[in-house]
């Protein structure tokens, strides 16, 4: 497939790049490009101009710290999927990223680039969301932190605003917290390899109770959404296998307005998202027992 | 605005002035020259274009060429080190891991980036990292195997060392000087009247050579595309190469474009304006027959073009009227799209001066498609008209038949005297190949309470899409009904059908064709009452076959049985897949609570059509045999020229071991030519699994003739009666009995026949000859494939867990060949139980056009599949063959829908349609 004409530019900070962003206001950011080039190359998308910030120093790379995790934007999942720092920080982390399409695209696919696509079927913003990330925003004034729970507007949505650029994304280094475990589970589309249904679930146990619960469902819904009563159920509660499944019986309450295709009905995938909810968290609270 | 780019591409610095749109894969290909990395989708899903990028694999469509400017790029070509296969190229070539060889960079490279990170995988890890990357032809069992081997460090095809190198000839690789390319304006509705087509500002466009409609071409003397098998009573509506009046596809041509390149062809189809005014469309088989649907053809009533019956209606009704029990089953057999990974393609160059067109194809007959261009839609003469398919990207039946775009790049080609290239993309080939399958039937089935089979009847309503494609008629007719007998021996077998008309794209051949949906409603009625009956399936199987004294065998349904002994065949099966342990295994999970499912097919084929006299009786508008010659050079090297085309059987390997071991010469002396009409005599091409059982008894005769010859000419020599001679085949040489020191090698044999010193009395030079084969009949294969399978009784899902294929396909000429075959072909099978559909909407929209929403099998998916055979000659051709291509299909779709029911047979489940998807098997466990 051909996509049409456009023009190209490749800054190499972050300046140039929000200087070109102000400049052409129908430019797309292009980073590892395995949303829109396909998208283009079907004609769906046709910006006028791409700013392709592949070679901007230093939006690559991730730094840990007893805390957190920093990711650089453009940090390739294969990377994070590969990173001894993030299986030990934040192993949810790692564990989606070598889930997400396959190999070739783990090579060239880019963390900031997921979470700025949107994608309700996207892996990263599911996980990012359970985590409590914090995404940082640069734009002409500078930097600018979202919370991952109000990063995601709608389909294909952002808080970005435009000429801004997602440059890191920081969550919290559980892995070095005594008790908190969590775990990542897809039913891969059998065509696109993209989630039809993901849940994330982190589980922070003390004195064997569940004392904190984090329970996001993505895929189902324009955004990924807490599964907030299934969270207050299980809170306070032994995660004990009962405990677990009439947790999980709340998640479709989350889902108000479950998406569906030839694939799989919107009432699938709410029943998808109750079976994972359970057995994520039966996994993460295995783990958080450890 | 064109910007330079610097790559290094295996080693050497390439820079370039590109458009920054430009993709890698097209800078490598069209800039660099380097075709071996390929194209097989629009969406990033079938790897074909897997590169190596600064050391890592990446999908060089999904990737500007700007970039990877100042990146080293290692592609398939660069593989090799001084002369030197890669382990991994080795590896795919040892263990036969390709066979159309068009997916085989793509997954060379992949291998090699996985064993970089991971240098002893597990199986399980190799099938996961191969989810980027689909194969068609395989079933992925041997590349997995090539990756184990090349870990560590039968008769390898000679054909693969270009493959595995990237050097395969493919009809998009071929670059002519001063080529233009060709782009087709498509119909984005199901069924629309075509109101008018201004083309004028597309012709404006920069790099625009010239924009056609429809009635241009009619007005420039193209023909309407043909039927080729005309059922009595049929209406075939006229289809022209592009449409003028209506559009009745989404996909269907309006429009086409040659431009200079094809990223200027395809912006200039933006540019056409086509004026449409959107029409009620009709979608479903039996739909399209009720009062009141749109008529998709003014001059077809009711949407059916033709109906068709066999059988002994009497003796149909006689079984249901005294039956002790009887099961009826409504089904519908999907719709699949073929998927070869390459997209079809065509390449046309005029010779102004000689009056000559050469055009290349995507084709398994370039023969027969010369003489359609020819006779009907072309107009070239035979004698000026070369049609040439070289290696071609796997087939599957989807590239038998004769599509518009070769006639419009040829007609095009010498409309603006210049060579034009059309290759289409992904999206294309999902709305103009011709699709599958796609049955609404009601069936049932007669026994007794003993299990006893007294009656099959079965009304299908089979949809052929918007038009009649080439063979559309022959399969649901003749290569279905016709195989309702399957293996058991029944009396009372009536068949009838309706071929209709709808807006969804023309329905043909694939692989399996016809036979596939006759065993899936026999094997599972066969299934239903053996669960009613309480009974074994397969001892149900077994009360009702045919016996081995009984062939040939006659069924009700026209064919003769040639041999086969389904006794032995099940004995096989049921030891390999230790049949009781699976049982205790099922009755063990199932205390559990899991839901584990055992499968049992007992599957029948017809395969390589024949003979030409029947073919003709049931509307067949060619013949069914296979031409070869044998050329002895005078050296004693040999030429072989065959009608059949190999696109991924291995031909060039198992037509030379034929030769070879006729003659008795070494398989390195035997050089295969196929798929050239400018090279080799008439012919019938490759499909209905006929090439070796047609296709390579024509060889075997030609040979026979040239050894009889070169006897002639050793007898004269050696002055001894023939009858004393010994023909060597060990060693290729003649000599009198008792004198083996004295013998002539075929090699010399060869060089006295073209001197022609020393020749008998009447004998005329050379040491060539030629064979026409018409086979006497069909070779029957068949197979008992045992399969178990869990579900998921939480979200529907089902994993496949063991599964074990027994298949009888004659004589054997190259075990590694037929198990690529088999596994292949089971994979495809599989696809159509759990995965695959190609689905429209009311409006007749493709809601599966692209590999990102039709479900491919990937490597994943798959457990070891394991394979082993019982060998019943076919009585009637002299290799003892029978057809090998198609039989994993046929028996693994249904060999797994009954392992899923089965699975869920304590809840109450009897059917559910195909694939079985997750959401499908999860409703029917909600009620």
């Amino acid at each position: 497939m051909y996509s049409a004409n456009f023009d190209y530019y490749r800054p190499k900070t972050v300046a140039e790049a929000l200087e070109l962003l102000r400049k052409n206001k129908g430019a797309r950011v292009l980073a590892g490009g395995h949303s829109l080039l396909p998208a283009m190359k079907l004609r769906v998308s046709s910006p006028s101009a791409l700013v392709d910030i592949g070679r901007i120093k230093g939006l690559s790379g991730i730094k840990a710290s007893k805390a957190a995790v920093k990711i650089g934007a453009l940090t390739t999942h294969a990377a994070i999927a590969a990173s001894d720092a993030v299986v030990k920080a934040c192993p949810i982390l790692a564990e989606t990223a070598g889930q997400i399409g396959d190999t070739q695209v783990r090579n060239r696919g880019t963390i900031g680039g997921s979470l700025a696509h949107a994608d309700p079927a996207a892996d990263f913003p599911t996980v990012i969301v359970a985590l409590g990330g914090t995404l940082t925003a640069t734009g002409p004034k500078g930097d600018r932190e979202i919370e991952a729970d109000k990063f995601f507007k709608d389909l294909l949505t952002t808080a970005l605003k435009p000429g801004e650029l997602l440059t890191s994304i920081s969550i919290p280094a559980y892995g070095n917290f005594p008790g908190m475990a969590g775990a990542y589970l897809k039913h891969r589309h059998p065509a696109s390899s993209y989630a039809v249904v993901g849940v994330a679930a982190m589980v922070g146990l003390v004195g064997g109770k569940v004392a904190r619960v984090s329970l996001v469902v993505g895929g189902a819904t324009a955004n990924p959404v807490h599964a907030k009563e299934a969270e207050k159920a299980l809170t306070g509660q032994e995660p004990t296998e009962a405990n677990i499944a009439a947790a999980a019986e709340h998640v479709a309450m989350a889902i108000t307005h479950p998406m569906g295709d030839v694939y799989a009905s919107g009432e699938y995938r709410t029943h998808l998202a109750t079976v994972m909810s359970r057995r994520a968290l039966m996994m993460a609270a295995e783990r958080a027992r450890g | 605005m064109k910007q330079n780019v610097s790559i290094t591409v295996n080693g050497v610095k390439r820079t370039q002035e590109v458009e920054p749109r430009l993709l890698l894969v097209h800078f490598l290909r069209d800039a660099v020259g380097l075709t071996g990395t390929n194209v097989g989708c629009d969406t990033s899903q079938c790897g074909s274009c897997t590169v190596l990028m600064d050391g890592a694999a990446v999908k060089s469509c999904t990737v500007l060429a700007m970039q990877a400017d100042g990146s080293s790029v290692t592609t398939i070509e660069g593989l090799a080190q001084n002369g030197n296969l890669h382990a991994v190229q080795n590896a795919f070539w040892e263990k036969h891991g390709l066979q159309c060889g068009f997916c085989t960079p793509g997954m060379i490279l992949t291998a090699v980036d996985m064993l970089q990170r991971n240098p002893h995988p597990t199986e399980e890890e190799i099938r996961q990292g191969l989810e980027g990357n689909i194969c068609r032809c395989t079933g992925y069992q041997n590349i997995v195997k090539a990756i184990q081997f090349a870990v560590g460090a039968a008769i390898k095809r000679r054909e693969d060392p270009r493959f595995i190198q990237g050097k395969g000839n493919y009809v998009g690789n071929i670059q002519l000087s001063g080529m233009a390319h060709l782009a087709i304006k498509r119909s984005p509705y199901g069924h629309a009247r075509i109101k008018s087509v201004n083309t004028k500002k597309a012709a404006k466009l920069p790099g625009v050579i010239a924009v056609f409609t429809g009635q241009d071409l009619i007005d420039g003397g193209v023909g309407k595309l043909p039927c080729g098998w005309n059922v009595p009573n049929i209406k075939v509506p006229a289809r022209w190469p592009l449409e003028v009046d209506k559009v009745r596809h989404v996909g269907d041509g309006v429009a086409a474009v040659v431009a200079e390149t094809p990223y200027i062809a395809h912006d200039a189809l933006d540019l056409i304006e086509v004026n449409y005014e959107p029409l009620p469309a009709v979608i479903d088989a039996r739909k399209a027959t009720e009062k009141g649907a749109p008529l998709v053809h003014d001059d077809v009533p009711d949407n059916v073009s033709y109906t068709w019956g066999i059988g002994d209606k009497d003796a149909c009704d006689k079984a249901f009227a005294e039956a002790q029990h009887v099961v009826e089953l409504e089904l519908v057999n999907q719709r699949l799209i073929p998927t070869a990974v390459e997209p079809r393609a065509c390449v046309a160059q005029w010779s102004a001066a000689s009056e000559e067109m050469t055009v290349w194809t995507t084709s398994q007959n370039p023969q027969p498609i010369r003489l359609l261009l020819s006779a009907f839609t072309l107009g070239i003469p035979e004698n000026r008209l070369r049609v040439i398919s070289p290696d071609v990207g796997g087939g599957y039946g989807s590239k038998i038949f004769h599509y518009p775009e070769e006639i419009i790049t040829p007609w095009v080609a010498r409309k603006i005297n210049r060579p034009v290239k059309w290759v289409g993309t992904r999206t294309e080939a999902s709305m103009t190949d011709s699709q599958g399958r796609d049955h609404v039937t009601k069936c049932k089935m007669a026994l007794k309470k003993d299990g006893t089979i007294t009656g099959i009847h079965v009304q299908t309503w089979a949809n052929q899409g918007a038009y009649i494609s080439t063979f559309a008629p022959l399969i649901p007719t003749a290569l279905y009904l016709t195989l309702l007998s399957g293996l058991y021996k029944v009396k009372g077998i009536w068949g009838e059908m309706w071929g209709t008309l709808t807006n969804t794209v023309p329905v043909d051949a694939y692989r399996g064709a016809g036979r596939p949906e006759a065993a899936y409603l026999i094997e599972r009625l066969v299934d239903m009452a053996a669960h009613d009956l309480k009974m074994d399936p397969v001892d149900l199987r077994r009360k009702n076959f045919i016996p081995k004294e009984e062939f040939p065998y006659q069924t009700p349904v026209a064919f003769v049985y040639d041999s086969g002994d389904y006794h032995k065949l099940f004995d096989k099966a049921v030891q390999v897949a230790d049949y009781k342990g699976m049982r205790k295994t099922q009755e063990a999970a199932r205390k559990q609570g899991r839901l584990v499912g055992v499968g049992v097919a007992g599957c029948i084929e017809a395969s390589g059509p024949a003979p030409s006299r029947v073919a003709g009786a049931l509307g067949s508008a060619v013949g069914f045999w296979e031409s070869a010659v044998v050329r002895a050079h005078p050296t004693g090297k040999i030429t072989v020229l065959t009608g059949s085309h190999s696109h991924g059987q291995g031909h060039e390997t198992t037509f030379a071991q034929v030769v070879a071991d006729e003659l008795g010469v070494g398989i390195e002396d035997v050089e295969i030519v196929h798929g050239d009409t400018g090279r080799v005599p008439f012919g019938m091409g490759t499909y209905g699994s006929r090439s070796a059982a047609v296709g390579g008894s024509a060889l075997v005769n030609a040979a026979k003739k040239v050894r009889a010859k070169a006897i002639k000419i050793a007898a004269h020599q050696l002055e001894a009666a023939e009858e004393d001679l010994v023909y060597d085949q060990d060693n290729g040489k003649v000599y009198v009995k008792g004198s083996p020191d004295k013998a002539m090698p075929f090699g010399a044999l060869a060089f006295a026949s073209y001197t022609a010193h020393n020749l008998p009395d009447g004998m005329e030079a050379g040491l060539e000859e030629s064979a026409f084969y018409d086979p006497a009949n069909f070779t029957f294969p068949n197979s008992a494939h045992i399969v178990q399978v869990e579900v998921d009784r939480d979200t529907g899902e089902v994993t496949l867990q063991r599964y074990v294929a027994v298949d009888d396909v004659g004589k054997v000429i190259n075990p590694l060949i037929v198990d690529g075959q088999i596994v292949g072909g089971v994979a495809q099978g599989v696809g159509q139980a759990l995965w695959e559909q190609g689905v429209y909407d009311e409006n007749g929209q493709l809601l599966t056009g692209t590999l990102s929403e039709y479900a491919m099998p990937r490597a994943h998916q798959f457990p070891t599949i394991e394979t082993a055979r019982i060998e019943t000659a076919s009585p009637h051709n002299p290799l003892g063959v029978k057809g090998a291509g198609e039989m994993g299909t046929i028996a693994a779709t249904v060999a797994v829908a009954n392992a899923v029911m089965d699975a869920l047979a304590p809840m109450g489940i009897k059917h559910i349609d195909m694939p079985l998807t997750p959401e499908k098997v999860w409703r029917a466990m909600q009620k």
